[in-house]
């Protein structure tokens, strides 16, 4: 490079630098301040016109505040960047409000949830009890039920999606992938009625047991199951089953000491998410498992309760005491966001622990 | 042996379902014969055409792998190289829609043969690939001992630990992880990965060792080593190499193979066979001329 030319580099990188400089930045709050200003402004217009409410106030703040940023920010640093801020903002409000819900529902659930938990909730059932009993035997229902549901579903669920990854091809193939898909669509009372009508032929009209329960919900699971594992095995890179082939491995070998260790952590997470997205299913449970007040912990022999059921029972016929009876409803709903929060945290972590660095 | 092998699965078709049927070789779990100078195998191809579907990649190679020597495989991308090799341990056939039409020999049998279990080749006739791939879920120790853990009968442990240090001192790679063989292979730099990967592939003493490009993935001073390393292996083993650095072929191999392909769409031929320095120095045709002076390719 020519001494003329780098100089002339260096002129125009200092003009660019210059012009930067000149347009000069928002200070780090400006964001926040334009945000608190508008919902300031928002406010102060409502209370004036008396028709003040907080979402009211949020629903006007952010477009203000939108409007406020873009001008300011327009002025001193420049259209583009301008752009960017109001951007920002949008996604981060949009962020928000999606997250409003789910916020809102964990709120509410636990303020209503708390006053019915009691050692009497998780230690005794409600054989017997007009007012009052816990729901000990819900609790162990659900566990049961689903329990035996992931026992069902894994094993079918992996070996489908090994068949689907490793084996599979063609139109077999295809037509697989295509009830796969067809089956996580079902609605989940069909597959309560379907087990039904299975166990039916087996033990005659009215039979009501904990296993078909699982049935009915390893319906719902093997779909889920099949998917995730799908999408685990397809990452395990294709130059490993082949190092393996090359020293001599038949397939299935390959499959089990390379495919399936090297997906460990994936599959583990996928049956841990699959089974927390059924655990609280109600309607296939409504028919398959009935109704009990006792607890009973035999999935083969006859009515099993569990928390969804539990808590629908609660509310839909309350006793005298209603109160109590709602309390005891929002507390078994509690019970199970707490159970799925804890599937949840579960999977992250056995993922953290046991997940393969694959190039 | 190969065929005894074979005939005890007539009926076994495609992957072999079975783990491992009596020895595979006097020599795959026999941890003394490792001594230097043994007599490996000699791969011969007849008239070999490989396909992907109806693409027609490798047409009519004819030409012989001669044992304890370094045969490189030279030719611009796309000529079949890779491709060719890939076919010599059945490792073509993973390829869905592959197609193989010839004869491949492993002194004399039929490697494509009726009864023939792929998995049985495969033991004799090993491969390293382009990019290292150790197994991320095994430790060092592990990933050598991956094809006695996986093929092999129950051996004991000291026996292993034989193996392993033998190949890894085979691989030179023995000094650098002796302290660490229990960490994970992933975890070493990509020329150690890539000797790892060497030493897991000697350690079930295969016949022939197949290389794709061993050294593509790595930086001039491991592909030295790996150089090195392959000039020793051929005291034991018989060496394919694929290749696109024509000095690797002109410093490491004993014979050169020169493939070509007319045009693209066309499938790649073998255009002359020859010991590496006659192929260099005074090639037979036109295209090798061209090709390792430099002028295109």
């Amino acid at each position: 490079m020519t001494p003329p030319v780098q100089e002339q580099a260096t002129v125009e990188g200092g003009a660019l630098a210059s012009a930067k400089i000149a347009g000069g930045v928002l200070p780090g709050w400006a964001t926040y301040a334009v945000v608190i200003a508008g919902a300031a402004l928002a406010a102060a217009v409502l209370l004036a016109t008396g028709a003040f409410t907080v979402a009211l106030m949020l629903l006007f703040a952010v477009p203000v505040a939108a409007v406020g940023l873009y001008c300011w920010s327009r002025a001193v640093e420049g259209p583009r960047r301008a752009k960017d801020r109001v951007l920002t903002l949008l996604i981060a409000s949009a962020f928000a409000l999606a997250m409003l819900p789910l916020i809102s529902l964990l709120y509410e659930v636990a303020k209503r949830g708390i006053p019915g938990l009691s050692l009497e909730f998780f230690t005794s059932d409600a054989r017997g009890v007009i007012n009052g009993g816990g729901a000990a035997h819900a609790i162990v229902g659900t566990l049961v039920i689903t329990g035996v549901a992931a026992l069902i579903s894994v094993p079918i669920g992996i070996m489908a999606a090994i068949y689907l990854t490793e084996y599979g091809t063609g139109k077999l193939r295809r037509a697989l992938t295509f009830f796969v898909d067809v089956m996580t669509g079902i609605p989940s009372i069909v597959a309560g009625l379907f087990a039904y009508a299975l166990f039916e032929i087996f033990f005659g009209p009215g039979i009501r047991l904990g296993v078909m329960g699982s049935a009915a919900l390893a319906v719902l699971m093997i779909p889920i199951v099949i998917r995730s594992a799908e999408e685990v095995l397809k990452i395990v890179p294709n130059h490993l089953r082949e190092a393996a082939y090359a020293l001599g491995t038949p397939k299935w070998k390959t499959i089990t000491k390379v495919v399936l260790p090297t997906a460990f952590a994936g599959l583990v997470t996928g049956v841990m998410l699959a089974t927390a997205r059924i655990i609280g299913e109600t309607a296939p449970l409504l028919v398959t498992t009935g109704v009990i007040d006792s607890l009973n912990s035999d999935p083969f022999n006859g009515r099993m309760q569990n928390l969804a059921v539990y808590a629908y029972n609660e509310y839909r016929s309350p006793g005298v005491m209603k109160q109590a009876s709602y309390d005891r409803a929002w507390a078994a709903a509690l019970t199970l966001i707490a159970i799925v929060m804890i599937l949840n945290v579960v999977a992250r972590l056995i993922y953290r622990r046991y997940k393969t660095e694959i190039r | 042996m190969l065929g005894a092998a074979g005939t005890k699965r007539n009926a076994e078709k495609g992957q072999g379902q079975m783990s491992n049927v009596g020895p595979v070789t006097a020599t795959s779990t026999d941890p003394v014969m490792g001594s230097k100078g043994r007599t490996a195998k000699t791969i011969e191809a007849r008239g070999v055409n490989l396909y992907y579907g109806d693409f027609h990649a490798v047409e009519d190679v004819t030409m012989t792998i001669a044992p304890n020597k370094v045969t490189a495989l030279i030719g611009s991308s796309g000529c079949g190289k890779t491709t060719f090799l890939r076919s010599l341990n059945r490792m073509h056939e993973l390829t869905v829609g592959a197609g193989v039409k010839g004869e491949i020999t492993l002194d004399g049998e039929d490697i494509y043969g009726a009864g023939i279990d792929p998995v049985q080749v495969r033991r004799l006739v090993g491969m390293v690939f382009q990019s290292p791939n150790p197994f991320p879920t095994m430790s060092i120790y592990d990933n050598v001992a991956s094809g006695l853990n996986l093929n092999a009968g129950r051996m004991s442990k000291s026996q292993k630990d034989g193996i392993v240090e033998r190949s890894l001192r085979g691989a030179h790679l023995w000094d650098e992880v002796k302290d660490r063989l229990d960490k994970p292979g992933t975890g070493l730099s990509g020329g150690q990965q890539q000797r790892l990967c060497i030493a897991r592939a000697i350690a079930v003493e295969p016949e022939v060792l197949l290389m794709d490009e061993p050294c593509s993935a790595l930086d001039p001073v491991a592909t030295l080593a790996i150089e090195d390393l392959i000039g020793e292996l051929k005291s034991k083993y018989t060496i394919a190499i694929v290749t696109h650095n024509m000095q690797q072929a002109a410093r490491a191999s004993d014979l050169t193979a020169f493939f070509n392909l007319e045009e693209t769409g066309k499938p790649g031929r073998l255009v002359e066979i020859g010991p590496t320095e006659k192929i260099f120095t005074q090639p037979g045709e036109k295209a090798t001329e061209d090709y390792v002076s430099g002028r295109f390719g």
